[in-house]
């Protein structure tokens, strides 16, 4: 039989349905509403030796679809980075020592959501919130509690901070000080994503102008001050936890970069001076192939979009740097012991597609905090794939898979088509402010769950596979009490410290803030009198006013 | 309820009390609800027990949604519950949903929350819940 007939002849078959094996689904496609094909041969692949330099090239080299480095896990595994933070600064501080005493390789701080949105513990809106999904830091005093004891010079540190970032970088950087740590030798990450807030997370203080000037102010001051520090980490996991596709996750998150990076160059930055601080953050969901195929295409255009489109030169501000979460919302509260299994597979998917650093979820997630039992397993899952599975052994080890190859054009295709009609709308902020991007996860996430609740998609131990009798988990529960005792502190420290130096540092930073100034050193002279966090917020609250959004 | 006699829709207030940011289960609660049949509010994010209260009071509705995954629920729920009581009302009830662990739900029961819908809860089952404690038919 000739080539051609022997090809047509297996994709026949692998297409055929019989009565005895039909297929299982009419149509089978990603989380993105992808086709998947029966079977995908070399001209879904890479077909020639130009085509392979175009799309793939090597790792550390453009478009940096096969990884970053060029000796990836082979030189150094990915950071393990377990989010952990709740309750006092004292209790979180014993759990990053038990996560570094037992191999973790960087702490990541999870803060509770009054120090998100900048409220201190006693304030009214507070209530109820102090401590549970995170740790509450309400002034300097807090957070050198919190970093007591790590070393700072050799720890690289992680924090989910938005809206109220600038207060707690300049926290930390005066807490190292205070351990004779200067901050040309920190290192570690701020998430400071402001859109994202407005997208899907949610805790936003400021309007969109005066928040971009916060983040260009802080890009400037690091870029002299704090040259190791990850300026801002650029997350799509929040816009895929809010239920978007994959497809939307990377195009959303690249879109919302394009706009950092033309606010920061507005502000008069070279682009190859901030450019290389610049990281990300993804998901990783339940399709295998699409989500590793979603990481290397989101490199591919990123490194398109800064080199031609904002010219730049540095080989570290084209290549794409990345965090990756296993997605929570995939937890199940049903059966969670089956929720390890499924992060195991996500993990791969990060490790496959070549993440720089990763957080397991732990298998109870879906019900509360992690216990410590379930956070060293999932730990343990992350030392597992790098030391027992091989897959960190070989870079890119799914590069030229007909499939993965397929898919990451797809994918790339049809992110590029939303980031095109986001710049049509006039950029991110604007795609936002009229709830473009709200509107669309809104519609995919509906969609997802009419799936479920018609049994058109499976989750196991939920739809199927049920257990009559659930034995109820032993689960992590939080100190009620930590919002009084928080309190206590706070009337302390507003008893024991300079009043007038505070006052007068205040003022300052009010001034500073209706100005043009860059505000970074303002707010480490309030973070160094021990203004708390509350009142430096409030202080930006009265000149910037709050962010109020339109229901969409 | 005499709106369900006058052949209107049922109105629900669906709220997210406290700081929680996420939203996604309270809008897809609050159009499935719609699908449904029902008239939904949402009130948005960040919403303090006085609030949800006052805009139950205003837009009328026979029930309120009660939204938070941020471990709250055990402090503002029966807040929102307590509010109603001390308004005088009895003619809404409360409802809620989110990650709420097994211990708590009791609790919340005791306190006066009607019913706790958690994770995997299909959308029907708390429109059919609904529907059947405002006394109209379930399709």
């Amino acid at each position: 039989m000739p080539d051609h007939d022997r090809k047509q002849d297996g994709l026949n078959k692998a297409e055929r349905s019989t009565e005895r094996h039909p297929q299982r689904q009419a149509k089978f496609s990603t989380s993105s509403g992808l086709e998947v094909k029966p079977l995908y041969t070399p001209e879904d692949g890479i077909e020639s030796e130009a085509e392979y330099e175009q799309k793939l090239g090597y790792p550390g080299e453009y478009p940096y679809t096969r990884g970053v480095q060029p000796t990836m896990y082979r030189g150094r595994l990915w950071t393990m980075r377990q989010y952990a933070g709740f309750g006092s600064a004292e209790e979180t501080n014993e759990r990053f020592r038990f996560l570094l005493a037992q191999g973790q390789t960087g702490l990541s701080v999870a803060f509770d959501l009054p120090t998100q949105i900048g409220y201190d513990s006693d304030d009214l809106m507070a209530a109820g919130e102090v401590g549970k999904v995170g740790v509450a830091i309400d002034s300097l005093e807090d957070m050198e509690a919190l970093l007591a004891g790590i070393p700072l010079d050799r720890v690289s540190t992680s924090m989910t901070i938005n809206a109220s970032a600038i207060v707690l970088l300049a926290m930390y950087i005066v807490a190292a000080e205070k351990q004779g740590i200067s901050a040309n030798q920190l290192s570690g990450t701020i998430q400071n994503d402001i859109l994202k807030e407005y997208v899907a997370r949610g805790t936003y203080i400021y309007p969109p102008k005066p928040s971009m000037r916060l983040i260009t102010d802080i890009f400037a001051y690091c870029s002299k001050k704090v040259p190791n520090w990850n300026t801002i980490s650029i997350s799509g996991y929040h816009i895929r936890e809010a239920g978007s596709t994959a497809v939307q996750e990377i195009a959303f998150t690249l879109s919302n970069a394009i706009a950092y990076v033309t606010a920061a160059l507005e502000q008069g930055l070279a682009i190859d001076q901030f450019a290389p601080r610049l990281s990300f953050f993804f998901n990783a969901h339940n399709h295998f192939f699409e989500e590793i195929a979603k990481f290397r295409a989101a490199r591919r255009i990123w490194s398109h979009v800064m080199r031609e489109r904002f010219g730049a030169k540095d080989p570290k501000s084209l290549a794409l740097r990345f965090h990756t979460q296993t997605a929570g919302s995939t937890l199940t509260a049903q059966q969670p012991d089956n929720n390890i299994v499924r992060v195991a597979l996500q993990a791969l998917m990060a490790v496959l597609g070549g993440t720089q650093s990763l957080h397991t979820n732990g298998r109870d997630e879906a019900l509360a905090l992690p216990t410590e039992e379930s956070a060293r397993i999932a730990l343990r899952t992350q030392q597992i794939i790098a030391y027992e599975s091989g897959a960190a052994d070989a870079i890119d080890p799914l590069g030229g898979s007909y499939y993965i190859e397929a898919l990451t054009d797809e994918i790339e295709r049809a992110a590029r088509e939303y980031m095109d009609q986001i710049d049509q709308l006039g950029g991110a902020v604007e795609a936002i402010e009229q709830g473009f991007m709200q509107r669309e996860i809104h519609a995919a996430a509906y969609e997802e769950q009419r799936a479920i609740e018609a049994g058109r998609r499976i989750v196991v131990g939920v739809n199927k596979f049920q257990l009559e009798n659930e034995p109820t988990p032993h689960l992590m529960r939080l100190n009620p009490k930590l919002g009084e005792i928080q309190t206590v502190k706070l009337a302390r420290l507003r008893a024991a410290r300079d009043q007038s130096a505070v006052d007068a540092v205040l003022q300052q930073l009010e001034q500073a803030a209706q100005g043009t100034e860059n505000m970074m050193p303002y707010i480490l002279d309030a973070v160094r009198a021990y203004a708390t966090l509350g009142e430096i917020c409030n202080t930006l609250r009265g000149v910037f006013g709050e962010y109020r959004p339109s229901n969409f | 309820m005499q709106q369900e006699l006058a052949g209107q829709k049922i109105r629900v207030l669906i709220a997210k009390p406290g700081l929680d940011g996420h939203d996604r289960g309270a809008l897809i609660i609050a159009q499935g609800l719609r699908d449904a049949g029902m008239e939904v509010i949402y009130t948005g994010l960040r919403q303090s027990p006085q609030q949800i209260v006052a805009a139950a009071i205003q837009e009328d509705v026979a029930c309120i949604g009660l939204s938070s995954l941020s471990g709250a629920h055990m402090a503002l729920f029966p807040e929102v519950v307590r509010l109603l009581r001390a308004e005088g009302i009895d003619d809404i009830f409360v409802i809620g949903g989110g990650i709420i662990p097994q211990d708590d739900i009791q609790a919340l029961k005791e306190a006066g929350v009607e019913e706790l819908f958690t994770p995997g809860t299909p959308m029907s089952d708390i429109a059919d819940y609904i529907k059947r404690k405002v006394g109209s038919p379930i399709e």
